[in-house]
């Protein structure tokens, strides 16, 4: 009934045959969809209502659930993934408007050789950038310490990953400087995109700079900047390959989130119905967020 | 914050600005001129206290090294992952988001929102029932067991349809009219409109395919077939 609701104005036939159509042409698409993303998905939700190891496949119910939540580590997993979110979602997100609003109003070819810059760690790629940073952390050979002890800063080598306190913020900075390349492009993007006849009415009428970003600026990249915050959270909630790379977790599990826990009890411990339960709350979390970013920014363009 | 004040604070505005990007290009381009440079350095001098930062003694050595190792291979298995992928995936993208915008046609909106919901879940979640379904379809460490996923994820679909959501309907119907076919039109009509989304998409999905280390990780065991991020790796000491 709704469908025949939303297409009023066309008779059903030419909808009809559109529809068989349409679906040929959305059949690819559908096969690698649901072939890859569907069906795990549902074997996911499924699967973390047992115990599901190498050996064994028992119904347990919301067991796994209750297990998650009485684990030390989950609970720790969790904490360290709300701290990267919390502190790393904002800033990068501020921090990347910043950047494209300096570079934006420069030379053309000074802009493109910032963006190419701030574009580099992701086209370097994960892994190999990952390993340099490993380098420039290390505690005896790293080039961190080396500098504060060159500057007299320090006296005694610093173990950053080593130590419980500062593994995690060693974490943030990395994911910082990988995460920051893409916004920063999309903004200079969006930025070119402000109506400038509306800018220059603003200007006329006698609004200062700030009062323009506010008033007009802001409200037409609000869009890209609920872009940005929705794929900074999503990637910020799966950094996994960072902490598997620099300090698989450790240590005592400070920099555990809960993606590499995941990634930790399926495929080293192989308790693959556990894993699969803390998936399934992960990606309640997410869309909740999800959600209430869209909520917030909806409410912000409204005003 | 500098609006307005006084032109002197402006212009220590402009000198603090400057400062931070300079510190920014530093730290974004020492870890690719670190990895240029490195790989002319020997291992003593990479694994020395005091930093060489330039190479003083260049050699060529590592890379010597590195072609009597399968190189070619591991990047040839990367650059294969990564086209199949954005090929695959460009295909089956424009093809359903140009449809998604342009028809309309039962269970649109409920396979719209479907693809919306998909995209906003963690995609590595899926990843232990993904491995179970390719031993299934026998492609565990099989290179496909990387390219399907990817191409299965919704992300193309969604961009693609919101560039196809320019195209001029008077333009369609022009050509069917003129008596073009449903694929006809797409091909000859919809795609050169499109085009640019397409080519966002293809970067994009082979970025995302060539760092996809996850993925590679769970997917791939034996080196023979292994891309070049998950090698590296191997090299790294832990």
């Amino acid at each position: 009934m709704a469908a025949r609701n939303r297409f009023s104005g066309m008779s059903r036939a030419p909808v009809r045959r559109e529809t068989v159509s349409a679906y040929l042409f959305l059949l690819p698409a559908l096969i690698f969809f649901v072939g890859f993303v569907i069906v795990p998905m549902v074997m996911c939700l499924f699967t973390s209502f047992f115990d599901y190891t190498m050996t064994d496949f028992t119904f347990v119910g919301f067991g796994n659930y209750v297990e998650m939540f009485k684990d030390p580590v989950f609970v720790k997993s969790l904490k360290n993934t709300a701290v990267l979110v919390v502190v790393a979602v904002p800033a990068v997100t501020a921090f990347s408007l910043w950047v494209a609003s300096v570079i934006y109003p420069m030379r053309p070819s000074l802009r493109s050789f910032f963006r190419c810059i701030f574009y580099l760690p992701v086209v370097t790629g994960t892994v190999a950038v990952t390993v340099v940073w490993k380098w420039m952390f290390n505690q005896y050979t790293g080039l961190f310490n080396h500098l504060l002890k060159s500057a007299s800063l320090i006296d005694k080598n610093i173990s950053w990953l080593g130590n419980e306190n500062t593994a995690l913020w060693c974490i943030l900075l990395i994911l910082f400087t990988t995460s920051i390349g893409q916004p920063i492009v999309l903004y200079v993007a969006a930025l070119g995109n402000v109506d400038n006849s509306l800018v220059e009415a603003a200007e006329v009428d006698g609004a200062n700079k700030l009062q323009t970003f506010w008033r007009i600026k802001w409200p037409s990249i609000m869009p890209t900047t609920l872009y940005i915050l929705i794929i900074t959270t999503i990637n910020t909630f799966q950094c996994f390959a960072l902490i598997q790379l620099l300090t698989s977790g450790g240590p005592n599990y400070s920099t555990s989130t809960v993606m590499y826990y995941i990634y930790y009890e399926a495929f080293k411990l192989y308790r693959y119905g556990y894993g699969n339960a803390m998936g399934v709350i992960l990606a309640i979390i997410i869309a909740l967020f999800s959600a209430l970013q869209f909520k917030l920014a909806g409410t912000g363009k409204a005003d | 914050m500098h609006s307005n004040v006084g032109s002197k604070n402006k212009l220590s505005y402009r000198i603090f600005a400057f400062v931070i990007l300079i510190i920014l290009t530093v730290l974004f381009s020492f870890p690719l001129y670190w990895i240029i440079t490195g790989s002319l350095k020997d291992a003593a001098t990479i694994n020395s206290a005091k930093p060489e930062w330039f190479p003083t003694s260049p050699t060529l050595d590592n890379y010597v090294r590195l072609f009597k190792n399968p190189a070619l291979k591991w990047l040839f298995n990367s650059v294969l992952i990564s086209v199949a992928a954005m090929a695959l995936t460009c295909i089956s993208a424009s093809m359903a988001g140009y449809v998604l915008a342009k028809k309309r046609f039962y269970g649109r909106a409920f396979l719209f929102s479907l693809l919306v919901c998909a995209m906003a879940l963690p995609k590595q979640v899926i990843l232990t029932p993904l491995l179970k379904e390719m031993a299934f379809l026998n492609l565990h460490d099989n290179l496909w067991a990387v390219i399907l996923p990817t191409v299965g994820w919704p992300f193309g679909v969604f961009l693609i349809k919101q560039f196809s959501e320019t195209i001029p309907t008077e333009m369609l119907e022009a050509a069917r009219i003129d008596g073009a076919g449903e694929f006809r039109t797409f091909t000859s009509v919809v795609l050169p409109i499109i085009k640019p989304g397409v080519g966002a998409l293809a970067i994009f999905t082979f970025i995302t395919s060539w760092n996809d280390y996850f993925l590679q990780l769970i997917m791939l065991n034996s080196k023979a077939i292994s891309p070049s991020p998950w090698v590296l790796l191997s090299c790294n000491p832990r």
